[in-house]
């Protein structure tokens, strides 16, 4: 009778946890997006040394702003598009439709904290303060990661806490931008990934 | 009245454990969602479905989405009640 009880006890508590979470996110999508931003900071330095600093050219800064903004928007898109395909399967393999209630409860806590983001980002770049945008998109990523915690994962949260951690130490050593998001967007991920991966897959 | 009598005979089934639980903590979930959860067939979820309605213990609604038909289910207060009464019940009996 205990065993039953306790065996019901077991599939209520996995059933609402089964319902109300999105597990089909997989470790391995963090560790692709922690390689491919790695690939882009490669880059970046690579375009850096080629012009040693995002300032050397107060009077013209465009066409610099433009060269990183496509780098970055072009790391953006392919980390997302790998993320999205090997969420697919993963969900596929589970046998759990990929949208439903909660995938969308998770994908709107995302999008607030990282479209304001966006925003202030593009204000930053308006107003050429192209110092604060590293240090302000890895604190809105933090944000987004911290409040996505309840719909996913609850690993995310401390994912979130490390980006935070990161954004606010570049906003007081303005400058090494870069050398941050690599860290935060390249390692972070991979380390990340690796961690859910073991723990979940 | 005993321990016993709180265990609630309209939950027994693994199945309407499961659709209970998936209500308790979401809003309307739809069939096919709730399918893919329980992994169990279509008739199996129907009947289950059709008894806990009959009960009063989910409500059911039924739309149209473009051209398909779309059924989800909501738990009702009736059946948040008697499900949580239910769920201490057992619990109880775990820790007497």
């Amino acid at each position: 009778m205990n065993t039953k009880v306790s065996d019901d006890l077991a599939h209520i508590r996995s059933m609402m946890e089964r319902s109300s979470r999105f597990i089909s996110l997989s470790g391995l999508s963090g560790v692709v997006a922690g390689v491919i931003a790695l690939l882009g900071a490669a880059i970046g330095y690579y375009l850096l040394s080629q012009s040693p600093s995002y300032d050397t050219d107060i009077a013209n800064p465009t066409p610099q702003v433009v060269k990183y903004f496509s780098l970055a928007v072009g790391i953006l898109i392919s980390a997302l598009g790998s993320g999205f395909v090997i969420t697919r399967n993963k969900s596929k393999r589970l046998g759990l439709p990929l949208y439903t209630a909660t995938t969308k409860k998770m994908l709107w806590s995302l999008a607030v904290p990282l479209l304001c983001g966006g925003i202030f980002s593009l204000a930053l770049i308006y107003h050429e303060n192209f110092a604060y945008i590293a240090p302000v998109m890895l604190i809105f990523y933090g944000l987004a990661l911290c409040s996505v915690e309840k719909y996913t994962f609850e690993d995310v949260k401390y994912l979130g806490l490390l980006e935070l951690t990161l954004g606010f130490c570049n906003l007081f050593l303005l400058g090494y931008g870069l050398l941050f998001w690599t860290i935060g967007f390249g390692i972070l991920h991979i380390l990340y990934g690796l961690i859910l991966y073991k723990k979940y897959n | 009245m005993s321990i016993i009598d709180a265990i609630n005979k309209d939950f027994e089934s693994r199945v309407r454990l499961g659709m209970l639980s998936v209500l308790l903590v979401n809003e309307w979930v739809d069939f096919t969602e709730m399918k893919a959860l329980l992994s169990i067939t279509d008739g199996n979820l129907a009947s289950h479905a059709a008894a806990l309605e009959k009960k009063e213990y989910l409500e059911v609604k039924k739309e149209f989405v473009g051209k398909k038909p779309k059924t989800s289910y909501r738990i009702t207060e009736l059946g948040r009640f008697q499900f949580t009464q239910h769920l201490n019940a057992l619990e109880k009996l775990m820790r007497p």
